[in-house]
């Protein structure tokens, strides 16, 4: 009497509403406990309107037949950074509600999720919401959907996730279509880790889904991977907070507490077993996830590096996928090269950093992974533009990604243009409907990391919508270009780019910092150069003029103040040569927003 | 007196000075500041401590002035019961001082003598605007005592003075010059202000060639300074004037020093001019070389043994304080020796005699062998162990400054 589903949607298509709805209407949160996106726990998550971990919620529901059936549903996250976290929570699924909003159809993202889904087996539950919407077409998407994933348009259902018209149809399909577990009950207990959450007060709770046998609250369990064992403190469902139970069942989704103190001992994709009678063979697990974008995180004040490394240690407690080793910067001072899934997973990291932990931090621009072959032959993986090789370099590698686009007809020329002027190479082209097409292209991760997404929602005004996913790696034509203040490289400045447009990057980065550096009592030359041969340069024209003409008897109180003020703002300044640059200065300079060299 | 007053330390009611400062009296030249907060109108440029009649408001007016200053004179002669030694400057500033009759000037300063004893050879100035002197006035001002004025003269240029809201005629402050010599003053100053919106390098080449045809023997010359909150900042923020640029800015000042030093007067302070040691503003050198003084009037500065403190603002605020036989004093703050020692280094560096090497901490040191060999203080002095500006260094006195107290 158990069904296992998750929900598969866009960001902005109705999940966490839908969730919501599912809650009060099985009577799982009264009207009074409601709040909106009751699942999403984070902050960041409800601000964002994003899901990053995932959830599992235990929802009882009387089916159309009369007898009381447990719902799980699985949360899952919607963003291209964590398709590793979907996979893990479709593996705990027999079913999935492929949810799309009736009045914007299919997304990029959604259709990576779906055949995600499709591969890991899962029963699909094709959903149209927002209906209400004036704006809504359901006819259309339904008929863009059947042709995706090769249903009748009738088949597609229609709810209302904000007024609540069709979820209950939707709970009695799921009941109906959606496969019970069909692991052996008696079999020795195996259940697979589809998430482990560092909580300050419990320690890590690991989410499970029993495949076989039994887990209970008296049985001390066993990690198949590691060997080993813990004493099982607190075993329960979510319902939608934690509640202990005597014990899990076969097919059943739940969560354990076992004293463990690091998501990294409660490995995602593990297999548990009872530590007295243990099972043999794993369950199918997966693999961990490789970093792909990868950034310096420097505290804006250098003192606060201590907190910085306690703040990362804590974050890695919850987000097994977050990789990171101390680095030193000339220009920033003691820091960290950090590792992540993805731009917005960068993104996320550096709000919780600065949010949870009151940090005032400096980024580097993000960049990839390069493997660069020497001509000794020896090889080097770059993760850090200033540690790129000079000289006897004879190849370079770059990661590329499989980048899949879907949009409005209207707006293929520009799609095509814009990945052109990224290195991209076209794989194919095809109609979902009269009037949408998916785009597939293989492009260098590098040149979607920057503003790529932007770029391309201003160019098709907010209609395309993109995934993409690694590709394996290509060589390419890279150069290093180094920014000199009077001589001087400044390594949180260097970046990796296409020979092509290093010039670009350079002109562009020098009349930036032009803009951003004060006049210093010298002048002051910025250069950009590839090796010894510069490419740009600016000057910063030396200051004449730095002293207040008065100062009389009145104004000694007020002019030490201020001399005490400037030489605190001074020790704040970093220091390049004989150069002082503001850090505001390294922020704007590094700020992705507007990537400099993407200026056309 | 320019801006709001830092925050300190409440003042006791009664003014009495902490047992540090009482303990060094007379260990420092001492001088007087009398602040005189009255102007007929208010320039556009000025964030001074003074007001028009209109601004007065009820408890306080130009005619009760002199007897509060003349009761503030007698609190500080109760205070300080001679043990700061005679005074050797003194100096009336505004606002405008001569708003007010040379007899209730003369009053005043007869009141410093008698309760806080005048030197025979004090230096005794008074700042006047041009238009409120003549001959008559200077020469009675000679009589009962003054032996130096400082005259705000600003540009010879209509059109700047217009900018600046002077309302004296061009000519007048030459002439002024004239009636004070010949009311046998033999210190006559002229304060000069570059750098003002519409101000042209001939105009400004102008001004200095008339103030120096006066014959004054010292002259100020002051970048404009853009101050917050007043009329000037609010309409360069409109757009209706253009904000001074630093780099004409630093062309004035070197045209001004090549320009005053061809005519015989030598810098002795960044904005400061005159034609021997003599001439130089003996009271302003007290203020820059660390000296006692206690300031008389409105929002006066007074500094006295490492405790400095500051008046109330308005006069009828001052007024009421005085009626009550309590200190005027609004706030006040006892400097640690750390800050007297900057303040030293801040002050000593703007002058052409320089500051100690030996004032330096190690790392104020290495800044000062930076300075020089980035030619903004002389490498000779240095030899001889002094920090000493250079042309250009003066420009960047403020930058060299904040090496020297790093």
């Amino acid at each position: 009497m158990i069904r296992n589903f998750c929900i598969i949607a866009h960001i902005d298509h109705g999940k966490s509403t839908l969730a919501d709805r599912m809650l009060q209407l099985t009577g799982v949160v009264d009207a009074r406990q409601m709040r909106a996106q009751y699942l999403d726990r984070m902050d960041i998550e409800r601000e964002r309107g994003i899901t990053i971990k995932s959830q599992a919620v235990r929802l009882p529901w009387r089916g159309a037949d009369g007898t009381q059936y447990v719902l799980n549903l699985i949360d899952t996250p919607g963003h291209v950074d964590f398709t590793y976290e979907v996979s893990r929570s479709l593996a705990a699924c027999e079913g999935a509600i492929l949810l799309v909003d009736a009045a914007q159809g299919i997304e990029a993202q959604t259709l990576a999720n779906l055949y995600l889904a499709l591969e890991a087996d899962l029963h699909l539950i094709p959903v149209l919401n927002k209906i209400d919407l004036p704006a809504a077409q359901p006819e259309k998407y339904a008929a863009e959907l059947a042709n995706i994933i090769g249903c009748d348009a009738s088949d597609v259902l229609r709810v209302s996730a904000k007024t609540g018209e069709g979820v209950a149809e939707l709970l009695d399909t799921v009941i109906a279509q959606v496969p019970p577990p069909s692991g052996n009950p008696h079999a020795p207990a195996r259940a697979l880790i589809f998430d482990s959450v560092y909580d300050t007060y419990r320690g890590v709770v690991t989410y499970v889904r029993v495949v076989d046998g039994k887990l209970s609250r008296r049985e001390r369990v066993l990690m198949l991977s590691t060997k080993a064992v813990h004493d099982t403190l607190e075993i329960g469902v979510i319902s939608p907070e934690p509640v202990p139970t005597e014990a899990l069942g076969a097919g059943e989704v739940g969560y354990l507490i076992t004293g463990v103190k690091n998501v990294r001992q409660a490995r995602v994709g593990d297999t548990l077993t009872s530590a007295a009678s243990p099972a043999t063979r794993p369950l199918p697990g997966y693999a961990n996830p490789k970093p792909m974008v990868f950034s310096g995180l420097y505290p804006m004040d250098g003192d606060d590096y201590p907190e910085l490394r306690d703040a990362l240690d804590k974050l890695r407690l919850n987000d097994a996928s977050l990789v990171y080793e101390p680095e030193t910067s000339t220009a920033l001072g003691f820091g960290f090269r950090c590792g992540f899934l993805g731009l917005l997973h960068m993104e996320i990291v550096r709000e919780r950093l600065e949010r949870e932990f009151g940090l005032v931090l400096i980024s580097t621009a993000p960049n990839v992974v390069y493997r660069v072959v020497l001509e000794s032959g020896g090889e080097s993986i770059v993760t850090n533009p200033s540690e790129f090789p000079d000289g006897k370099v004879a190849k370079v590698f770059e990661p590329v990604v499989r980048a899949t686009v879907l949009a409005p007809s209207d707006y293929v020329g520009a799609i095509m243009e814009l990945c052109q002027s990224r290195r991209g190479a076209l794989l194919g082209m095809e109609y979902l409907s009269t009037d949408r097409v998916e785009i597939r292209y293989t492009m260098p991760l590098a040149e979607i990391i920057f503003d790529f997404f932007d770029q391309l929602k201003s160019r098709t005004r907010g209609y395309a919508s993109l995934d993409y996913e690694p590709a394996g790696e290509q060589e390419a034509d890279l150069v290093k270009v180094d920014i000199l203040l009077q001589g001087e490289p400044v390594d949180a400045f260097s970046q990796v780019v296409h020979a092509d447009k290093a010039r670009d990057y350079g002109l562009a980065m020098t009349a930036r910092l032009r803009e951003l550096i004060p006049r210093q009592q010298f002048e002051v030359p910025i250069q950009a150069a590839i090796g010894s041969r510069v490419i740009a340069r600016e000057n910063i024209r030396a200051l004449r003029k730095d002293v207040l003409a008065k100062c009389y008897g009145g104004d000694i109180t007020r002019k030490r103040k201020l001399l005490e003020k400037q030489k605190e703002g001074k020790r704040r300044m970093k220091v390049i040569g004989r150069v002082e640059v503001p850090q505001e200065a390294f922020v704007a300079a590094l700020s992705t927003e507007q990537a400099p060299e993407r200026k056309r | 007196m320019p801006g709001q007053p830092p925050d300190g330390e409440p003042v006791p009611l009664d003014g009495r000075l902490p047992d540090s400062a009482a303990q060094r009296l007379g260990g420092s030249p001492f001088g007087v500041y009398v602040h005189v907060p009255f102007c007929v109108t208010r320039c556009g440029y000025c964030d001074f401590n003074t007001y028009t009649a209109a601004e007065l408001g009820p408890g306080a007016s130009r005619a009760s002035y002199p007897g509060l200053a003349i009761e503030e004179i007698r609190m500080a002669g109760r205070l300080l019961a001679g043990r700061a030694g005679p005074v050797r400057t003194v100096f009336f500033g505004g606002g405008t001082p001569t708003l007010l009759p040379p007899e209730d000037l003369a009053a005043i300063l007869r009141a410093i003598d008698a309760e806080l004893g005048l030197a025979g050879d004090a230096e005794v100035t008074t700042e006047a605007n041009p238009e409120t002197v003549d001959e008559g006035v200077l020469a009675r001002l000679r009589a009962v005592g003054f032996t130096r004025v400082s005259l705000g003269m600003q540009s010879s240029a209509p059109h700047v003075l217009k900018v600046l809201d002077r309302v004296h005629q061009p000519g007048r402050p030459e002439r002024c010059v004239t009636w004070a010599r010949a009311a046998g003053f033999g210190h006559v100053n002229l304060d000069l202000i570059y750098g003002t919106p519409g101000e042209s390098d001939a105009d400004w080449k102008l001004s200095l060639e008339h103030a120096l045809a006066a014959g004054p023997d010292h002259i100020s010359a002051y970048s404009l300074i853009v101050e917050d909150g007043t009329r000037l900042a609010a309409r360069i923020r409109r757009g209706e004037l253009p904000p001074p640029d630093d780099d004409v800015l630093a062309d004035r000042y070197l045209m001004a020093d090549e320009i005053l030093a061809g005519a015989g007067l030598g810098w002795y302070e960044v904005s400061n001019w005159a034609v021997g040691g003599e001439s130089a503003c003996r009271h302003n050198l007290l203020y820059w070389t660390g000296g006692d003084w206690w300031g008389v009037g409105p929002g006066a500065h007074s500094h006295l043994g490492g405790t400095r403190w500051w008046n109330v603002r308005h006069p009828a605020s001052y007024a009421g304080r005085l009626a009550a036989g309590r200190s005027p004093g609004r706030a006040r703050e006892v400097l640690t020796d750390a800050q007297r020692m900057t303040e030293r280094i801040m002050l000593t560096t703007r002058l052409a005699s320089g500051c100690p090497v030996a004032w330096l901490s190690p790392a104020g040191q290495a800044a000062a062998r930076q300075a020089t060999a980035d030619g903004l203080a002389s490498s000779r002095a240095l030899a001889s162990g002094r920090v000493e500006l250079t042309r250009t260094g003066r420009l960047l006195a403020d930058a060299v400054i904040r090496g020297l107290t790093g």
